[in-house]
């Protein structure tokens, strides 16, 4: 699928809203970056005087001027662990991303989609799987230790809807009926009550992996867009309508959830805006600037990463932060190319921010863990495609993993009775082991029945 | 058949507010008022039995006043169908247009072509209103729905599930409801033999059942054996025993946010069952009790847009819309997936920036003091007047009383001190705050 004017349509998105936000000047990610630019300026909104004010130097935020909660929460910041997840929407194929094509079946039940001979890498944990010549920056990681490859994750009796599964999946458990995300608990067991940022999704809208019940979380497209502009409104009245925003929404809401609702994304949203007062440009000035190249093109995966890095390096106080990747995974027809192009601009965007993170000497703080909802049909279908299935692939990576394969490739000689591919891992024992020893939180508090399922080991 | 209640409170101008809201996209100027007048039996039979369809206000246009190219140009799609909910006289049938939109939701992400997207527009308009049961047949067979759920690759040698999945997981039983895995696969089979050529120039077209890629067997679906083809699959699922359920159980959560008491939902699902009628079921909703006395909906995107304009009484006439209605989460003929949008989850951090420029454009033809060396009106430097002039401005919305006395709040304060340059020049300032902060309050966020 795909639409040919899908290019255009978010190009021409992304210049409507930096029209709406004053015309803000575009991250051009590759930049080199020139002596004393950068995040070298940094301005804030300080409540108490109700002025914008630019600090130049240093190396961190200097919190004193947030509100004390998030200056808390920012000075805890630069050993904070942060968990990046990212989403393949649709159920990507793993079937295509680790290539099976040592195993006597692949051929047989991939006529038309199996990878030609002798194209990409072999995956060097077993000898039956080639990597997609699209994730050769993930095989070069994967060569340096920094990727966990998760060949058959899933769960038992896997359900093939794409909303139930991925549910499944966000929330931490087989249950339809939770409504809060597996990281939205960790966020209410150890978050704070006063900072958003602590649960980030880099998108037009709540991850809902993020959503909780207590604690703030935030949403937002990029880091540098963030702003409330009215036409035929400056200086200090437009100081005082943002401040107005928060005011709005904690008017009382008479017990009623529809006005609960817009009044806390006003609140939400004003207290955000604070926060991320750094990263929107002044004076013409490009606001983040990046050490490494990321992959050109006007889609917003590798802009969003490049700004995570940046707000990481600012000493922003995030603990979990959601998006998805580019593309969609649901290829129930002409699978080849699609899948090919979307893994390509997926693998290159993470291997740029490795090596941003690397560069800024923050890569020994962050995880990124790569899912989908479920992998697909082992055998192709008639479309050039393939029909939803059942176990997936996933990755962790990071500086910090064990670069050990999690679970091991459950064959295609033995399929489950709809013929797909059976788990040899469970998300839920992932799950544990992310929150047990990369966060350091009781996965019991968080995953239901989370001492049931084994927890791999997943660092160095 | 169970009563299904009846609202008896009293229907003065805040229910009818709420109404036009829910059922339509909010009031025209003085609209609220005529319609309180009609009580509440005339004034919802005003909304399921319209009057032929009248425009109110001027056509659409792009910025360059050029008229609009639905079919062809990007974007023009979303203004179309924008502009129709504008200025429509039968506000209710392009509300269950845009229902149906969401209920079926087909994308143009997948299906590539705005001409399709508009006939599938037109298909969902004519059964607005009609019956649930025609319209599930002709939506099977529709072509964008045919190239989004893959209903062309779908032949007998190559079985392909996708649509007879969400036709049952999505459109008429809900997730595991009543069907088995066997079933998804039967259903796929049921519904072989759709077809289409590619023409360049064309795209997709000559959409066609052709009987050579049709499965003929026997197939069982829900227990029960039969050659059954794509009629019968849409017919099985409208005839399960758990459909009329999940039918009232979704249409219910478009109009009002807390789910039906036993007794309206065994009336309501009688009711349907008695004909698979839509008009009769929404006739119910629209005028119980659960309407007018429980909470506030958050407005969808264009709900709010549409409904914006047509208080400032403007017309579409920036192709703006398209990019400020998908920055707050809503782009039509492009759903986010098959399951249509997430309404519990309109607002956040993002969306809420998004609705700001919403707001921000809407106001703009009547921003206060923007155009060079041009006099606006004079605005008197008193707060009172200025938040009075603002819901004025926005046709008088209801709001409660807690956010007038911020708005005010925000006037005193901005204003007070004000000597020289400034006792001139901020009261247009503090008036264009006052609107943009009360378009975008929750009481305006909401209905």
């Amino acid at each position: 699928m795909g639409c040919c004017n899908e290019h255009s349509r978010s190009e021409l998105l992304r210049r409507g809203l930096a029209e709406a936000g004053k015309g803000l000047p575009a991250i051009e990610p590759g930049m080199p970056m020139p002596a004393g630019t950068g995040l070298d300026r940094r301005t804030f909104v300080a409540r108490g005087v109700g002025l914008a004010l630019a600090v130049y130097g240093g190396a961190a935020l200097r919190p004193q001027v947030f509100d004390e909660g998030i200056a808390a929460a920012a000075a805890a910041g630069p050993q904070q662990k942060v968990l990046v997840s990212v989403f393949l929407d649709g159920g990507a194929d793993s079937l295509s991303l680790l290539a099976p094509t040592g195993d006597p079946l692949y051929r047989q039940l991939r006529p038309r989609l199996a990878l030609a001979e002798g194209s990409g890498s072999a995956f060097t944990e077993d000898p039956r799987l080639t990597w997609h010549p699209s994730l050769a920056p993930l095989a070069q990681l994967h060569g340096e230790g920094k990727v966990n490859v998760i060949p058959g994750i899933g769960y038992d009796d896997p359900n093939q809807s794409h909303f139930t599964s991925r549910h499944y999946w966000e929330v931490g458990a087989a249950d339809e009926r939770l409504a809060t995300g597996w990281l939205g608990r960790y966020l209410d067991r150890v978050g704070r009550h006063d900072n958003p940022l602590q649960g980030l999704s880099l998108d037009w809208s709540l991850q809902p992996s993020l959503a909780t019940a207590r604690m703030p979380v935030a949403a937002v497209d990029a880091p540098d867009r963030y702003d409330f502009w009215a036409r035929g409104v400056w200086g200090d009245v437009g100081t005082r309508m943002v401040e107005t925003i928060a005011k709005l929404g904690e008017l009382p809401t008479h017990g009623d959830p529809g006005l609960k609702q817009a009044s806390e994304a006003a609140k939400q949203s004003a207290r955000l805006y604070e926060q991320l007062a750094p990263f929107r440009p002044k004076d013409d000035r490009k606001s983040i600037v990046s050490p490494v190249a990321y992959p050109a093109g006007d889609d917003r995966f590798p802009r969003r990463l490049a700004g995570l890095a940046a707000m990481l390096a600012a000493g922003l106080p995030l603990r979990v932060v959601a998006l998805s990747a580019p593309g969609g995974y649901d290829t129930h027809d002409n699978q080849a190319q699609g899948l090919s192009d979307d893994l390509k601009l997926t693998a290159d965007s993470l291997l740029a921010f490795q090596r941003d993170l690397e560069a800024r000497g923050l890569a020994d703080r962050v995880l990124v863990h790569v899912w989908t909802e479920f992998g697909r049909r082992a055998k192709e279908n008639g479309s050039g495609g393939t029909d939803h299935g059942a176990a997936g692939a996933g990755f962790l990576i990071g500086s910090q993993v064990s670069g050990q394969m999690i679970g091991e490739f459950p064959g295609l000689g033995k399929l489950d009775e709809q013929g797909n591919l059976r788990a040899t891992s469970d998300f839920r024992g992932l799950y544990r082991a992310i929150l047990e020893d990369w966060l350091g939180t009781d996965a019991a508090a968080i995953i239901p029945g989370a001492q049931k399922f084994a927890r791999p080991r997943i660092l160095r | 058949m169970a009563e299904i209640p009846t609202y008896e409170g009293t229907f003065g101008h805040a229910e009818a507010e709420r109404l036009l809201w829910r059922a339509g996209f909010g009031p025209r100027r003085g609209q609220a008022a005529t319609l309180a007048n009609l009580g509440l039996n005339g004034a919802v039979r005003s909304l399921t039995h319209p009057p032929g369809e009248r425009w109110v206000g001027p056509r659409p246009r792009d910025e360059k006043g050029r008229p609009l190219a639905p079919a062809d140009a990007w974007g023009h799609d979303h203004l179309w169908w924008l502009d129709r909910m504008v200025r429509t006289s039968r506000p209710l049938v392009e509300r269950m247009t845009l229902v149906w939109h969401d209920w079926f939701a087909t994308s143009n992400a997948g299906v590539g072509s705005q001409k399709l997207m508009l006939a599938q527009n037109r298909l969902l308009r004519r059964y607005a209103l009609g019956s649930f049961d025609r319209l599930l047949v002709s939506i099977t067979a529709n072509p964008a729905m045919l190239i989004w759920l893959s209903g062309t690759d779908n032949r007998k040698d190559a079985p392909n599930e996708n649509y007879g999945r969400e036709l049952m997981e999505l459109f008429t039983l809900g997730e595991g409801n009543g069907y088995t895995e066997r079933d998804v696969r039967e259903q796929a089979r049921a519904l072989t033999g759709w077809t289409s050529t590619w023409k360049r120039g064309k795209g997709q077209t000559d959409f066609r059942f052709d009987s050579k890629r049709h499965d003929t067997g026997v197939k069982t679906v829900f227990g029960k054996k039969g050659t059954y083809a794509w009629r019968d699959s849409a017919s099985l699922c409208v005839h399960h025993p758990k459909h009329a359920p999940f039918f009232v159980q979704k249409l219910w959560s478009y109009f009002i946010p807390e789910p039906p008491d036993p007794r309206t939902r065994a009336g309501l699902e009688a009711l349907y069952r008695e004909g698979f009628e839509v008009r009769p079921v929404l006739d119910a909703i629209l005028r119980h009790p659960a309407l007018y006395t429980g909470p506030r909906m958050v407005k969808p995107p264009v709900v709010y847009i549409a409904g914006l304009l047509r208080g400032l009484n403007r017309g579409v006439d920036t192709t703006a819309w398209v990019w400020l209605s998908d920055g707050a989460g809503q782009r039509l003929f492009n759903p986010p997936n098959v399951a249509g949008w997430d309404d519990s989850r309109w607002l956040d951090t993002n969306a809420f920036r998004g609705r700001w420029y919403i707001a921000n454009t809407a106001l703009e033809k009547v921003s206060l003091g923007d155009k060079k060396g041009k006099k606006g009106p004079k605005i008197p430097n008193d707060p009172e007047a200025i938040v009075k002039g603002a819901l004025a401005v926005l046709g008088n919305p209801t709001i409660r009383p807690e956010t007038r006395r911020e708005l005010l709040t925000f006037a005193r304060g901005s204003l007070q001190g004000t000597t020289g340059w400034k006792a001139e020049s901020y009261p247009p300032l503090v008036a264009n705050a006052v609107r943009q902060l009360l378009a975008v309050s929750p009481d305006l966020q909401t209905c």
